[in-house]
């Protein structure tokens, strides 16, 4: 960045707090586009995997679907209903976005681009994410409807079951790596094999553990009791409309993107390269969030939406369990000779 | 042992990566969309489409206002008026359809000594406000004269099935 040190010496004191904004900023641009293309490859996929062909009409191959959807949204009115709390209806869709665009401060994109590298990362992304339920909470109760109220009961029931199991696979992760920052997590899966060093291998039950639970606390299909069309029409964002509802929608996505960025960070080695021969790159990072992300859309396309009771039993009798029992084995395992991770 | 067999299915997630494969198989596999206004799916001469009034050949219209149609039509949607004309045949003065009525059952069709009401194959029509699905005679006679080559060829399609 030496080309840059001239406008450094003329804004002054002024710099650090313009270059932080110009990150953050080349941080949310891309993610936004990422979370408005994200809507497109969902349905095409979905579309292919039911023998369809999905959006086409806009733009070529319906490139331009996302902006269509999008602008339909922004013209809609914005409706509060008579019987809702209005400050707590306006806040709750910002209070679901903003952790989900914040747990971005630490996610290391490679070795040097990380807008914040501190050192408790895992722990501020596991507070970020775990703040959003707090915005589904609010909208449903705000809304004053039962169908947004049983689904924002359901959404926090869930996403506090599914917390837990993650947290455990974290603990794994971290007791690995020896570090609680992201970039050290990513480097400690460096070796001299590729692939064969990243944590999937020793910690696969743990990374299963957290791919699924990812899907449920994002409340993607199958674990998307919380909208249920069939049962409680949309659940807690049934009452909203227009921009607010877009909010939510957004904040759903840009939470995906984060869970299959931070999969890739924590078991798939990040920006390290798969093979030894090929160097480190932003690419590899990118195109593990995309194959994580193409995941998450085959299993809505794949499953049945859990029912509630069978949701809590998986998560609380069976993954918080295994992920337990996983954190001993990690911790026997790394005392002997054969950890070589 | 089967218990502990099946175990372990569950726990490796078994039939769960079976249901993906086969999601994955299909997601390569040839698409059946067909895209509506560009591509239309191949139709029987016996569908049963917006309503015409046909004529005979030398341009005489073919009802002569027996109100079987009316009889027999189940959602009401007919409504025939009758009055001799000058030359003493019997003839309609109002004939309408109601198309938000009409369930397309065909019943009138069927019903028609003469073959003057029939379906045909045309089904994307519209109205734009709420009286331009009241089909009137001349409108029904319009149809009928704009399609009766088609109408004609499915009548003869079909008239060995009768």
């Amino acid at each position: 960045m030496e080309w840059l040190e001239p406008i450094q010496k003329l804004l002054g004191p002024a710099w650090l707090p313009i270059w932080t904004i110009v990150k953050i900023a080349l941080i949310i641009a891309p993610l936004l586009g990422a979370v408005a293309y994200l809507t497109l490859a969902e349905r095409k996929v979905i579309g292919w995997m039911q023998i369809r062909i999905g959006p086409n009409r806009v733009g070529y191959y319906g490139l331009l679907q996302p902006l269509a959807d999008g602008l339909k949204l922004f013209m809609k009115e914005i409706i509060v209903p008579s019987g809702a709390n209005k400050f707590l209806f306006v806040i709750a869709p910002i209070m679901v976005l903003m952790p989900a665009l914040a747990a971005w401060a630490v996610i290391p994109f490679n070795g040097e681009m990380v807008l914040a590298n501190v050192n408790a990362g895992l722990l501020y992304v596991l507070a970020m994410t775990s703040l959003g339920v707090y915005g589904v909470i609010i909208a449903g109760w705000a809304s004053n409807s039962k169908y947004a109220f049983l689904g924002s009961l359901r959404s926090a029931a869930q996403i506090v079951s599914y917390e837990i199991a993650m947290g455990f696979a974290l603990v794994c992760v971290l007791m690995a790596a020896q570090s609680l920052n992201l970039g050290e997590i990513v480097r400690g899966q460096h070796g001299n094999y590729g692939m064969l060093n990243w944590y999937f291998i020793p910690l696969f039950p743990m990374f299963m553990v957290y791919l699924i639970s990812g899907v449920a606390e994002t409340n993607r299909a199958p674990f998307d009791v919380a909208e249920g069309e069939s049962e409680i029409v949309a659940g807690f964002h049934v009452e909203y409309s227009g921009m607010a509802f877009a909010l939510f929608f957004l904040g759903e996505y840009a939470n995906m993107i984060l869970i299959a960025f931070l999969t890739s960070i924590m078991f798939l080695g990040g920006w390290l390269s798969p093979v030894p021969f090929l160097p480190d790159s932003i690419m590899w990072m990118l195109a593990k969030a995309a194959f994580v992300l193409f995941l998450f859309l085959w299993f809505r396309a794949t499953f049945p939406r859990y029912r509630y009771d069978q949701l809590m039993r998986l998560g609380w009798k069976v993954f918080i369990p295994v992920s337990i029992v996983w954190v001993v084995v990690v911790g026997a395992w790394m005392q002997t000779s054969y950890w070589v991770w | 042992m089967e218990k502990i067999a099946n175990f372990f299915k569950t726990f490796l997630l078994y039939e769960l990566l079976k249901g993906m494969a086969l999601t994955g198989r299909y997601m390569f596999a040839r698409k059946i969309t067909v895209q509506f206004p560009d591509e239309r799916t191949p139709q029987s001469f016996r569908f049963r489409g917006l309503h015409a009034q046909r004529r005979y050949a030398n341009g005489e219209e073919r009802c002569i206002g027996c109100k079987l149609c009316e009889a027999v039509c189940p959602a009401l949607a007919i409504k025939i008026e009758v009055a001799e004309r000058e030359d003493g045949t019997r003839r309609t003065t109002q004939y309408d359809i109601d198309l938000t009525k009409c369930i397309f059952c065909g019943f009138c069709e069927e019903s028609c000594p003469v073959d003057a009401i029939v379906e045909t194959r045309i089904f994307d029509y519209h109205g734009e406000s709420r009286g331009d699905l009241y089909y009137t005679k001349e409108m029904l006679l319009a149809v009928g004269d704009k399609n009766e080559a088609q109408i004609a060829k499915d009548r003869a399609a079909d008239a060995k099935y009768r």
